[in-house]
């Protein structure tokens, strides 16, 4: 059995990734797959937590964090397409009509 | 011995994909990477007897989740070059710093502090106890959590008529 500490330290290898990804890059679709990294790594730490402690309900948690995400990729992605057609851009630097 | 080799395979499947997405240039290769890292970790839940999560993080995840980021990103077009310029000043510099203090303030605590990744774990593992079946998920899911599951279903149904008037966006006349 691997230990739980090498799932862990690859989660947080994988949620740094996703972090740094987000703040480096500036087209919003891939700025969104970064957020899909972290909510993956999260996911991971989840399912080993759950295994080391006997306890099921980190796999159920996991579920409905995967449900949760799917629905914000549906309106992320809208979001995205409709700011497209208005703007014909995916940068979010260009989106700066709410400076103050 | 065989969950060790796997989870090394894996995990640096995942790493690769993960550093894929950020790195690439081409929003396509991105997502490709994304769907390699997905896979990984779906690898990564079997080896931790996840299975009914597994499966349905291929299906939803790798399957649906990706086939629309694919769609978005051939909708808006892959040949758009991103904007090189930086609006904020040193920004690269500022998040290479930032990474690099986030790893060694991990590393320091791992290593030198009084440290658990997980402080409740318990030192025999029972082996029935998170053999993640449908059955197993199904009875806590279906039993503790059934007003978090209906919740989720509401969620998914406003989620999707949101996308519907999203969609329906049109020209302002001016």
């Amino acid at each position: 059995m691997v230990p739980v500490d090498w799932y862990m330290a690859l989660a947080a290898a994988l949620f740094l990734i996703g972090a740094l990804g987000m703040l480096l890059r500036r087209n919003a679709l891939v700025m969104f797959m970064c957020i899909e990294l972290m909510l993956n790594a999260v996911n991971l730490t989840l399912i080993s937590a759950g295994r080391v402690m006997n306890d099921i309900n980190g796999q159920v948690a996991v579920f409905f964090i995967l449900v949760v995400a799917a629905a914000e990729v549906v309106v992320g992605l809208a979001i995205i397409v409709a700011i497209f057609r208005r703007r014909a851009t995916a940068s979010v630097d260009e989106l700066s009509e709410l400076r103050g | 011995m065989v969950e060790g080799i796997l989870f090394v395979i894996a995990g640096l499947a995942a790493l690769a994909g993960a550093v894929t997405v950020v790195v690439a240039r081409n929003p396509v290769y991105s997502a490709v990477g994304l769907l390699g890292t997905l896979f990984s970790v779906a690898v990564l839940y079997v080896l931790q007897l996840a299975h009914l999560v597994a499966a349905v993080q291929v299906i939803v995840y790798a399957g649906a989740v990706m086939t629309l980021f694919l769609f978005v990103i051939m909708l808006i077009g892959v040949d758009q070059e991103e904007t090189r310029s930086e609006s904020l000043p040193l920004q690269r510099i500022w998040v290479g710093m930032l990474a690099v203090g986030m790893i060694l303030f991990a590393a320091g605590v791992t290593l030198f502090g009084d440290f658990e990744w997980v402080p409740a774990a318990s030192a025999t593992f029972i082996e029935g106890n998170t053999n993640g079946t449908i059955q197993a998920i199904a009875e806590p899911l279906f039993t503790d959590w059934v007003l978090a599951f209906e919740a989720t279903a509401l969620l998914l149904t406003i989620a999707a008529a949101a996308a519907v008037v999203l969609a329906q966006f049109k020209r302002k006349r001016s």
